[in-house]
């Protein structure tokens, strides 16, 4: 019993090593989606964080709108939406864009909510203070209190990135060579399923693992002020 | 006897918070150079006037002049306004991302576009005068209450105010810490600096003022010469208040 765990963790192992050039491959690509994606959700995230908090009750039902919509439905809908929805229509786009899309759409309402909540966590006299020495609204906003919202924002956004990255395994449906679909698929090749799919388990966490290292370095860079 | 500046006259003050009447007609008019501190208890309405007159908050009626302008919110571009009458916070309001230099020079540069280097040398500068050279690279969470409330007095300072608002500024304070911020202040009034004061430091009102305002429910009660005021006060709210606190 226990050698044949061995011999299996050797195989495994063995299996891991010969296909790192195909999954070097795949990573790569889980990263640019993964990246791409996250970057649009963040200045999706933050212009309906903003509506949200203008007051303006036009600008407030649109980013709540959006947000119930998109929280409200699975995002392997949203992708497939956006990859035949549009194919009936002039726009023909690619399942990479499609997936790049959905994933922004979905995590940038989430992060809509954190950097909402975190915009209004910082305190009114930090506002006041910026506008008694005669900055704009805008200028209060972006110089004062957004690189602060940020701040406090960046744990439950490291969080948020780490949801993304994961969620771009569903990408394997709209057929992109990232590492769900790849190792599924060599999976179906040689019949064995269980040890493909540890392999791209343990290339998520170590993708995790490194996006983990990266918000807490962030973190600590920016808690000089502290 | 030359005829002196009004920098500003607030007439027919009223300020409502929903149905709450916190300021009642108030009439006050301050003087260049003039010191003018504002006393009376807490909910008396003195922090709602300060903040009026920097349009921090907005006059429900009445008119507010600075420097002789009429100013309407409605109208007039406030952020201009605001360049010069500065205003300082009982919580400090120091910016905690920026170093207490950065805060100094935030204002000059992206409000009045002062270059760079301007700005940092005349920084430097307001940071010797509040006694705080050495401390011009360190964030504001490594300094003592009067400290901060020091690069605060600064910060507002180097956008080179025409009037200075008080709301406060030693309330926040531990009881040691209280001297250092009112020397600077004094220090402030003794150049010429046109303040309004509001304040619980009687020390304060009766030294450097030169004009008291009790305050009560909203109303100005009774305006005098400190001594005046202080020593012999005419209405029985005024003697009461006094007799209270001293």
């Amino acid at each position: 019993m226990f050698e044949d765990f061995i011999s299996y963790f050797g195989h495994l192992w063995q299996t891991f090593i010969d296909s790192k050039w195909l999954f070097l491959e795949a990573t790569l690509l889980t990263l640019k989606l993964t990246a791409i994606s996250i970057f649009i959700a963040i200045f999706i995230g933050l212009l309906f964080a903003l509506l949200k908090i203008t007051k303006i009750k036009l600008f407030v039902w649109l980013a709540n709108t959006y947000i119930f919509v998109v929280r409200g439905t699975p995002l392997i809908v949203q992708i497939f939406i956006f990859y035949y929805g549009l194919s009936y229509g002039p726009l023909q786009i690619s399942g990479f864009w499609s997936a790049v899309l959905g994933l922004a759409f979905h995590n940038g309402a989430y992060i809509a909510e954190i950097f909402r909540g975190s915009i209004q966590s910082i305190g009114n006299g930090q506002t006041e203070a910026g506008r008694s020495i005669g900055m704009t609204s805008w200028q209060t906003m972006k110089r004062i209190v957004l690189p602060q919202a940020f701040r406090r924002a960046l744990p439950p956004l490291g969080n948020q990135f780490i949801i993304g990255l994961k969620d771009s395994s569903l990408a394997a449906f709209v057929g992109l060579a990232e590492i769900f679909n790849v190792s599924t698929t060599m999976g179906s090749n040689t019949f064995d399923f269980m040890t493909w799919l540890l392999i791209s388990a343990i290339y998520y966490l170590l993708l995790v693992f490194l996006l983990t290292l990266l918000v807490s370095y962030t973190e600590k860079k920016l808690a000089v002020s502290d | 006897m030359e005829k002196q500046k009004e920098m500003i006259r607030v007439e027919k003050l009223n300020k409502y918070f929903g149905d709450l009447h916190v300021l009642k007609d108030i009439n006050l008019t301050v003087g260049e150079s003039d010191v003018v501190v504002l006393i009376g208890a807490s909910g008396s309405g003195k922090s709602t006037l300060l903040r009026c007159l920097n349009f921090l908050e907005i006059k429900t009626s009445g008119t507010i002049q600075i420097e002789e302008e009429t100013v309407e919110p409605t109208k007039t571009n406030l952020n201009k306004i605001r360049q010069r009458v500065g205003m300082v916070f009982q919580h400090f309001n120091l910016f905690p991302h920026k170093t207490v230099l950065q805060n100094v020079i935030e204002g000059p540069i992206q409000v009045n576009k002062v270059p760079k280097a301007t700005a940092i040398q005349e920084g430097k500068e307001l940071l010797e005068k509040v006694g705080l050279s050495d401390k011009a690279n360190v964030y504001p969470s490594k300094l003592s209450g009067g400290q901060k409330q020091r690069v605060a007095i600064a910060r507002s300072l180097a956008m080179k105010p025409d009037i200075m608002l008080f709301d406060e500024p030693t309330s926040a304070l531990d009881p040691e810490l209280v001297g250092e911020v009112l020397t600077t202040m004094k220090e402030l009034a003794n150049e010429g600096m046109t303040m309004v004061v509001v304040t619980h430091e009687m020390g304060f009102a009766r030294e450097v003022g030169d004009w008291v305002v009790y305050m009560h429910d909203g109303k100005i009660i009774e305006y005098g010469k400190p001594n005046e005021l202080f020593d012999q006060p005419k209405e029985e709210r005024t003697q009461e208040f006094l007799g209270s606190i001293l």
